[in-house]
């Protein structure tokens, strides 16, 4: 086991993913002789070469157009989108293209391409480096989604979304990427839990938390502040977003009757929303309150100085869980 | 493989009017447009240049200790961006990079005001329509399209006007950049590429977007283009007239490549020297857009003591008030989070903010009732 931090453990995914399969490519801005702006893809142009480790002109739409031709070559590329905000001039060569080549081709053609984004705020950024833009990925059929909330599942899941044949959008919470846990690196890849598993990460009675990726750890404070309360928290990390493994989640809400699903984008359509839809068809009878989310606001990435207000935090969680348990909240009182 | 060194020699169809060591050169297309600019009209660019520089070098202090979230220099293209801006008409319009903020200080925008933006209180500081110049344009490449649509509106209004969209040499790589172009030669547009081409765009040289100069990319779209030493404000004054009498006259679109230098990091945040050498600086530190012009000056005896330190006292003047304004800007209330979004009414959003200013008031409520608590302990 190594401690690593959560951008040491994806560029040990990367790094081992690189020296298992030669078709493994890295696209993207300030990879190289950078290392990234976060220092993800640092060495691994002095080690693996200017033809694996590709530092592109600065066109987001060019780095995953040409990796869909790269893939057409047999390739398994890697691009990086330096900014969750900067992926939209590649939208629609991801939701156009990467998504429907599989099917457009009755399955001739696989698009095993991995898209990383750092995602999600609270890091004190300008527009467009804050943002939450999943939702988007899973709506889009033909895509996975997934994302990693610590080291150990950074450094498996990249290597399975990278191993996958279907297209991956990997989202790195950006916020955690200091934060530090043991990584088995040498563990084999087919005994690990499969990358679409969600995980409970901590086990509870009273209500079910649902997190992914930068929230799941202000998820867990959230569970030991609820404990300190009196209060039993089950928190599931999500992992996939696209599939979303229910089987956690509902065998949970049976058990405690209370759903609370979380996450920094916006409410509207987000993830939240169809997690409690899907719920609340598998569940229904089982339900004790009506679900909660508790998310960002439906505005647009607020200016740093407020983001400390948009974003979930523990009180807001807590104030959720309250709801769910019919305790005194921040609206009580309210009909609808 | 891409040859990705940077072009920092001897650069041949480079106009230049003012060279690295201050002498004058007549450039048969540049000279024309500048013929009538005096000493003391060079004193006032010299003047600009100095001011923000000065700006430049007081925002990079207050990001380092801690007053502001990020600040992106501009150290090295002061020649660019005053050589540009002064060229222009009051109602020309403006659509910047994020890194024209010697640009918006020149055309009135309250210091405090471009502040905020990399203060984080607020996206953007200054209002568009007042000062005839977009806010901050932090998607690379994207304000080309808009200033190309602008220009659209100007024909279409039957205006002798025009607008400029300022970019670097890494957002010649995105579609929007080409796309613009594209639009603008087909509705012979009346808007000015202004591309500095600093030769960074993060760590990438260059070398890395262009294979050949990028001025001799628009005259493929029908545009026809100057490469200018950007680091020579008399030169960038004189290009943008050029590009802003054709635009005037009807004579539709331009492109203009200054060739310049990030003498600085792309933002606080970057440290170059993981991608960059000391050789270059140098090397580009001995062509400073600033140096070559009070050279000039003294030589012609138009720049003594005395106005040295008069300018350099108005500099460090605007530099006090920016640190003032900067450090007094207050922190945004909470519920500004839900303003502007629309312009009316929306029932979604007007719930989510009614529900948060109960959030609020719980925690107000909670904390009066601390103080109360605690106050009769006492």
């Amino acid at each position: 086991m190594s401690k690593l931090t959560l951008t040491q453990a994806i560029n040990a995914g990367l790094r081992k993913s690189m020296e298992d399969d030669p078709k493994v490519v890295l696209l993207g801005e300030d990879i190289g002789t950078l290392g990234g702006v976060f220092r993800v893809t640092d060495g691994l142009m002095k080690d693996f070469g200017s033809h694996r480790v590709i530092d592109t002109p600065l066109a987001e739409s060019a780095i995953i157009g040409t990796a869909v031709g790269l893939a057409y070559r047999g390739y398994r590329p890697v691009c990086e989108i330096q900014f969750d905000g900067f992926i939209y001039p590649g939208f629609d060569q991801i939701v156009s293209q990467v998504a429907k080549l599989h099917v457009r081709t009755h399955g001739k053609v696989t698009m095993p391409l991995t898209i990383r984004v750092p995602f999600g705020g609270g890091i004190g950024s300008p527009e467009h480096h804050s943002e939450s833009p999943e939702a988007y990925f899973v709506h889009t059929s033909g895509l996975r989604v997934i994302s990693a909330s610590n080291p150990q599942d950074a450094y498996t899941m990249l290597r399975q979304a990278i191993a996958c044949d279907d297209p991956v959008l990997f989202f790195e919470p950006k916020r955690r990427y200091h934060s530090k846990g043991e990584v088995d690196l040498d563990a084999d890849l087919s005994r690990a839990p499969a990358m679409g598993a969600a995980r409970v990460v901590s086990a509870g009675t009273d209500a079910t938390l649902v997190a992914y990726g930068p929230l799941v750890p202000t998820a867990l404070d959230a569970a030991k502040a609820a404990a300190d309360d009196g209060v039993s928290l089950e928190v599931i990390d999500l992992r996939s977003l696209s599939p979303i493994d229910y089987a956690p989640i509902v065998e949970s809400v049976r058990r405690t009757g209370r759903l609370v699903v979380t996450h920094e984008a916006s409410e509207t359509l987000g993830l939240g929303a169809e997690i409690v839809a899907a719920v609340t068809e598998r569940c229904f009878n089982y339900l004790e309150a009506a679900p909660v989310r508790v998310t960002g606001f439906d505005i647009p990435y607020p200016p740093s100085k407020l983001e400390k207000h948009h974003l979930p935090d523990l009180d807001r969680i807590l104030d959720g869980v309250d709801r769910v348990l019919g305790r005194p909240n921040s609206l009580s009182g309210l009909e609808g | 493989m891409l040859d990705t060194s940077s072009d920092s020699g001897p650069q041949p169809g480079i106009h230049q009017i003012i060279a690295a060591d201050g002498t004058l050169h007549a450039d048969e297309v540049l000279s024309p447009f500048v013929a009538d600019v005096s000493d003391e009209q060079l004193v006032q660019l010299y003047r600009d240049m100095v001011v923000i520089r000065r700006i430049d070098t007081e925002a990079t202090a207050l990001q380092r200790q801690g007053q502001l979230a990020l600040w992106p220099p501009m150290l090295g293209q002061e020649a660019s961006q005053i050589g540009s801006v002064r060229a222009l008409e009051e109602d020309d319009f403006i659509f910047p990079t994020y890194r024209e903020n010697g640009v918006a200080y020149c055309r009135g925008a309250d210091l405090a005001g471009i502040m905020s933006t990399w203060r984080g209180t607020a996206n953007t500081g200054w209002d568009p329509h007042e000062f005839n110049m977009a806010t901050p344009q932090i998607i690379i490449g994207a304000q080309t399209l808009h200033a190309t649509g602008y220009a659209m509106g100007l024909t279409m209004d039957g205006k002798e006007s025009l607008s400029i969209a300022y970019l670097g040499d890494g957002a010649t790589s995105q579609g929007d950049v080409h796309e613009s172009m594209v639009f603008a030669a087909s509705f012979q547009a009346p808007v000015i590429f202004f591309c500095q081409n600093n030769h960074w765009a993060i760590s990438e040289p260059v070398g890395l977007q262009a294979h050949s100069p990028i001025a001799g990319r628009a005259p493929g779209y029908g545009i026809p283009s100057l490469r200018v030493d950007g680091n020579d404000v008399l030169a960038v004054l004189a290009a943008t007239r050029w590009a802003g009498a054709r635009a005037r006259s009807g004579g539709g679109p331009s492109f203009i490549e200054a060739v310049t230098y990030r003498m600085g990091a792309h933002t606080t945040a970057d440290d170059p020297t993981r991608y960059r050498g000391v050789t270059e600086l140098e090397e580009w530190g001995a062509k400073d857009p600033i140096a070559r012009v009070r050279a000039l000056l003294t030589a012609r005896g138009k720049l003594d003591a005395g106005r040295e330190a008069e300018i350099a006292g108005q500099a460090d003047a605007v530099a006090a008030e920016l640190r003032a304004g900067c450090i007094n800007l207050p922190d945004p209330d909470p519920m500004a989070l839900f303003d502007n979004v629309y312009t009316g009414d929306h029932a979604i959003l007007d719930r989510q903010r009614d529900h948060f200013a109960r959030y609020l008031a719980g925690f107000a409520a909670t904390e009066s009732a601390t103080t109360t608590l605690e106050g009769s302990r006492s």
